[in-house]
């Protein structure tokens, strides 16, 4: 492979930390013979075999799908969430984006209700929570309905479907200097408000959000907008007014 | 009850006495500028007529005003202590692409406007930091507090002025961020309006800046006198 591609070397700075009591410290490693399609979890991978093959512990990292649409990857890059590449997961990010020679911290999420669990993978069950407390529509849906039973204007399909990118990742949390979680529980309110199967419940729905989001410990906002430039799908600071919108007028209802 | 629990119905609190006090930030530098003459009389007559409403609407205004910075106070150190608490100020590097200083030191230029109001009332409302030239003992030709005389005598110390340019830049820093921050916590905000309320919000938190340092500044290049 080496003969056909330029290779490139890199300098890790990786958090290890052994579990959720152990107090973690950064590890220095070498990533060697890396290409430039690498993706950043493939450059990972390599380190990792270089690990194994030495008989040391791998780096213990979140990944599913590699092809940036589970929101299981979860690694702060130099200080920025995903690494910080406009709409793109850890996956996603190839090494071409980088410089050979390149030193590149790597951390886990962190917040207070996101505890490590091992070295780069967080608990994020707290985003889990939220989601039980009620971004759904309690009725049963029966059958596939007609094609416009219920009618639903582009605009609002098109902002709840905006709404409803959101992969769950909590880069939002981790970008936040607060560790607030409106970013998601903004795009989990809006997303059933916009449209009528879901504007039923949205009173109720926007205040149990709320309770649990403070609940599991996540900030408060401060409408820094960090995690807009922090989430890999873009999602708009418009759906967090959505729900102080939404969470005001429920004060009435 | 549940409302003033959550950090929503706080921040609502904090944004509603926030943008008050914009509100008398705003009437209060419209009413300063009468010293540079525009009403007949000046600031004298201006401090007159504030003076001369009835007692219950000064003291309700002030109170009224008291009870707002007292929540806005309130609430915004709590919520910051539990953010301190919450946040990622643990990371090892941090790259933060939005944050600004403004939005980032709003407790500290806050805390630091408090200390401003203080000084201020202690300066010009009771008139305790130079009694010599207060303008409850000196009285002008129609009789009024000579309001125009103890402010000119303040500024053109540069020691009070440089205290107070120094106020008027953490009130520009946390209106910097403050304005467009009610908007959005108000919920009254979108992708389509908020670059506009986020810019605007700016440019008036720069005017009411460079509003407020004129009369220092004029009164200490003696062009106010």
């Amino acid at each position: 492979m080496s003969e056909h591609h330029k290779t490139m070397t890199f300098t890790l700075i990786v958090w290890r930390q052994k579990g959720p009591n152990d107090p973690g410290k950064f590890e220095t490693y070498t990533a060697n013979n890396i290409t430039e399609h690498h993706s950043f979890l493939e450059m990972l991978d390599c380190v990792n075999e270089d690990l194994i093959k030495s008989g040391r512990e791998p780096i213990v990292f979140d990944h599913d799908c590699r092809e940036g649409i589970c929101g299981m990857c979860s690694q702060v890059i130099n200080g920025m969430p995903h690494g910080g590449e406009k709409r793109t997961t850890v996956c996603q990010l190839h090494m071409r984006t980088f410089k050979d020679g390149d030193t590149i911290y790597v951390e886990p999420w962190r917040a207070r209700a996101f505890p490590v669990i091992k070295d780069l993978v967080v608990d994020r069950s707290a985003l889990d929570k939220v989601v039980q407390a009620g971004a759904y529509i309690s009725c049963h849906t029966g059958g596939v309905p007609d094609g416009n039973a219920i009618l639903v204007p582009k605009g609002a399909a098109d902002e709840a479907m905006d709404a409803a990118e959101c992969i769950g990742c909590g880069a939002c949390v981790a970008g936040c200097p607060n560790g607030a979680a409106m970013l998601f529980t903004g795009a989990k309110v809006s997303q059933y408000a916009v449209i009528p199967q879901g504007r039923a419940e949205a009173s109720r729905r926007v205040k149990s959000l709320v309770t649990a989001m403070q609940e599991c410990n996540f900030g408060n906002c401060s409408n820094h907008y960090e995690c807009q430039a922090s989430c890999p799908k873009g999602i708009d600071v418009k759906f967090i007014a959505r729900m102080n919108r939404e969470f005001i007028k429920a004060q009435f209802a | 009850m549940q409302f003033l629990k959550s950090s929503i119905g706080r921040k609502v609190l904090m944004a509603i006495t926030g943008f008050s006090m914009f509100l008398f930030a705003i009437t209060h530098l419209l009413g300063n500028s009468s010293i540079f003459g525009w009403l007949p009389g000046g600031i004298n007559a201006y401090a007159h007529h504030l003076h001369s409403m009835p007692s219950p609407v000064i003291w309700g205004f002030r109170l009224v005003l008291l009870v707002f910075v007292c929540i806005h106070i309130w609430f915004g150190i709590q919520l910051t202590i539990e953010n301190r608490a919450g946040g990622s100020q643990q990371y090892a590097v941090k790259a933060f692409q939005k944050v600004t200083f403004a939005s980032d030191n709003m407790i500290w230029t806050g805390l630091l406007i408090l200390a401003f109001i203080l000084y201020h009332l202690a300066h010009f409302t009771f008139q305790v930091v130079s009694p010599e030239t207060a303008a409850l003992s000196n009285l002008d030709v129609s009789g009024n507090p000579n309001v125009m005389g103890m402010v000119v005598a303040a500024f053109q110390n540069i020691g009070i002025t440089l205290v107070y340019a120094i106020a008027m830049v953490a009130i520009f820093l946390h209106l910097y961020h403050g304005i467009q921050s009610f908007f959005q916590t108000m919920g009254w905000n979108n992708d389509r309006t908020i670059s506009a309320i986020s810019g605007s919000g700016k440019l008036i938190a720069f005017a009411i800046f460079i509003g407020y340092l004129a009369i220092p500044l004029t009164i200490l290049v003696r062009i106010l006198k």
